[in-house]
């Protein structure tokens, strides 16, 4: 029973973050019906930021408390990838707003490899080690291990997308994304900066990438310029699987995609008496997103709606 | 926006950049090597490595002013980068060999060096590869195929015995990371721990592009193996000690040369003490030229030797050698030189058998003790 309630810890860090992660992926969406490629990128980034942070301020001041520390590190990467998803939306999506569907996702894979490519010759091509800030503990939870960065990680995604929720749904900048995810041209007319809310939504998913990004890095105590890209997909996926456009469901399609991942390959090797092994974690994950679509084709939490014009 | 000034210089760069010329500036023939490993991706340091190895090489050989058929020559080393990927692989290994190398020395990975060896034997361009140890390598039946380092059949052989004889591990469980090399090293390992009597719980697959190993590992606790045996690169090595000692999983932890870097104790910190893996061949500083070429590489290059870069060195050497003996830069002719080396290297006397395989490799074990891999034996491999 012990190896079970690991397995579910396993999935739930890993799904918290593929949730944060999808978060950006589902507001871009439901917004402009655009998926934004280069998201999984700014995850890099915001980890590739904050370790530079780190290692600067511990190297310059030794002394220098760990919590403030994070904070400065958190606060810089987070700015750094608002910046950065500003000007990605500015430069790369807007231009095209009015073009075919299939231009803006080109370029959104051309920002992605562009920005790998940099961060590749920023930060040099090694794996980077990510110095463990706080004294690491474990700790025995009904008969499972888990680290103080993983209680962590749970505890700061379910507090960050609470706030997200309460943002979209309860205040006056919520209110304005929800009128322009449903009509833009409505939404002007209505006195709506378009543009900025467009901006705006960017800048908050970005920041959410940079959390994840920095957490990740904590958790596996390595970050380096490739880390982006499997993550975006696999958070893709996660949105696509919660129903795309829809914050619940991206929280719920990332804790799930988790969990699946983390017991699928706990367990797929005993359901078909070792028939199939653990390499095929990925292809249980995609099986069931794949089953999900078939019976649910706006995935768990879509709704319904009509095509775009 | 870049300017379109910028491109066209970019691409003119591109273009004529990659030496076309037949000559160097003193009238000296310019005879083109090439050489091919990872130069991005999560090994790209191991990739820059066996580079300069090679490229080292080159230079020495290029400062005894040589002359073939009368002719002064100077070498060119023709670096290329296959990402590790075996599809990257053969269009580079295309595109050497229709930039009439005379060579090639790589590649690094298993998984590259064999899809690229099928071009390289098509067209008839001899391949020294410093690393690639997969056993299916020099067992194609190419004669364009060589390696200098002892293969996976010799290193999981003594790497399974080690575990059951020496560790004393009864209860054993095998990842693997799904390349040509780590799949192999893992069923050699194997078979070696079921032929010395030991028992195999589980074996256990990821891949190189992964980090997260908790939920193989956590399975893998369930099972509570004695020691796990782990077929891979330092990439992944490094982040899987971190988990393992997450996890509270109390096991040893084996793997074989992939692992045993600098790379894998910068990764796994103070996590990796007590990990064992082996390489082939002797510590650099029991091979017969090693501390020198340390010295060299680091006066050179400004940074330590990564893994591999003394046997690109010497694969590199075998090949200008067996060119100098031939006096002939036909491949066709030179190639019987090359199976007939006898040269003493930087990492010990290399012969090749009738497949191309280093005969007599030996494989060393080490451990991480105090944040370093400390020698601990070797055992030469039986053939």
């Amino acid at each position: 029973m012990d190896i079970f309630a690991q397995q579910v810890l396993n999935g739930l860090v890993l799904g918290s973050v593929y949730a944060l992660v999808a978060l950006g992926y589902t507001m871009v969406y439901g917004i402009l019906g655009l998926i934004n490629f280069a998201h999984g990128e700014v995850v890099m980034i915001g980890a590739m930021v904050a370790l530079a942070v780190v290692l600067f301020l511990t190297s310059v001041s030794p002394g220098l408390s760990p919590f403030l520390v994070i904070i400065f590190a958190g606060i810089l990467a987070i700015l750094v990838c608002m910046a950065l998803a500003f000007f990605i939306e500015r430069l790369a999506y807007r231009p095209l707003r009015n073009a075919p569907r299939l231009a803006p996702l080109i370029t959104a894979i051309g920002i992605s490899i562009l920005l790998q490519n940099l961060a590749m010759i920023i930060w040099g091509r090694k794996y980077k080690t990510v110095p463990e800030i706080f004294p690491k503990e474990t700790f025995e939870l009904y008969g499972a291990s888990i680290t103080t960065v993983q209680i962590f990680i749970i505890a700061i995604s379910a507090a960050i997308m609470a706030g997200l929720l309460v943002i979209v749904h309860f205040t006056k900048l919520g209110r304005a994304m929800r009128a322009t995810s449903e009509s833009q041209r409505v939404a002007g007319l209505m006195g709506i900066n378009v543009n900025k809310i467009i901006s705006v939504t960017f800048m908050i998913g970005a920041a959410l990438a940079a959390i994840a990004g920095i957490l990740v890095a904590a958790n596996y105590s390595v970050a380096h310029y490739s880390m982006g890209f499997m993550l975006g997909l696999k958070a893709f996926t996660a949105a696509v699987l919660g129903g795309i456009g829809n914050l619940g469901g991206a929280v719920l399609g990332g804790l799930l995609l988790g969990l699946i991942e983390s017991i699928g390959a706990g367990y797929i090797g005993d359901l078909t008496g070792g028939f199939l092994g653990s390499h095929y974690q990925d292809v249980f994950a995609f099986v069931v997103l794949i089953i999900v679509l078939v019976f649910r084709p706006t995935g768990i939490m879509g709704e319904r709606v009509s095509e775009r014009a | 926006m870049v300017r379109p000034i910028f491109t066209v210089i970019v691409t003119a760069f591109l273009l004529f950049g990659c030496g076309s010329e037949k000559e160097t500036n003193d009238g000296r023939k310019i005879v083109n090597i090439g050489h091919v490993g990872p130069l991005t991706g999560p090994i790209s340091h191991l990739g820059k490595d066996n580079e300069r190895g090679a490229s080292l090489a080159v230079d020495e050989a290029n400062q005894l002013a040589l002359v073939i058929e009368g002719e002064p020559i100077e070498f060119r080393l023709i670096s290329q980068d296959d990402e590790a990927n075996p599809q990257k692989a053969t269009v580079v290994a295309q595109k050497l060999v229709d930039s009439a190398v005379v060579g090639v020395v790589g590649h690094l990975n298993s998984g590259t060096t064999i899809p690229a060896s099928t071009i390289y034997y098509d067209s008839n361009v001899p391949q020294v590869s410093p690393s690639a140890t997969a056993i299916d390598y020099t067992h194609q039946g190419y004669e364009t195929a060589f390696r200098v380092m002892a293969n996976d059949e010799q290193q999981g052989q003594v790497l399974g015995d080690y575990a059951v004889k020496t560790l004393e591990a009864r209860n054993i469980a095998i990842i693997d990371d799904r390349s040509a090399y780590g799949k192999g090293l893992a069923d050699e390992f194997e078979r070696a721990v079921i032929k010395a009597g030991g028992n195999i719980l589980t074996r256990e697959f990821t891949d190189i592009t992964k980090t997260d190993f908790t939920a193989i590992l956590t399975t893998i606790k369930g099972l509570k193996p004695d020691l796990i045996f782990y077929g891979g690169m330092d990439s992944q090595a490094g982040p899987m000690m971190k988990q393992i000692k997450n996890l509270a999983l109390a096991v040893e932890f084996l793997a074989g040369d992939g692992v045993q870097t600098k790379q894998f104790m910068v990764l796994s910190g103070a996590e990796g003490e007590g990990a064992y893996a082996s390489s082939p061949g002797l510590p650099l500083d029991q091979m017969a030229g090693g501390k020198e070429f340390r010295e060299k590489f680091k006066q050179v290059y400004r940074e330590d030797i990564q893994l591999y870069a003394p046997f690109a060195y010497d694969a590199a050497f075998v090949m200008i050698n067996a060119i100098m003996r031939a006096n002939s830069l036909d491949p066709k002719t030179y190639a019987p030189f090359l199976r007939d080396t006898d040269f003493q290297g930087v990492t010990g006397r290399i012969r090749f058998d009738d497949r191309g395989d280093l005969e007599g490799g030996s494989i060393s074990i080490y451990r991480v003790t105090n944040g370093e891999w400390a020698y601990i034996e070797t055992i030469s491999g039986s053939d």
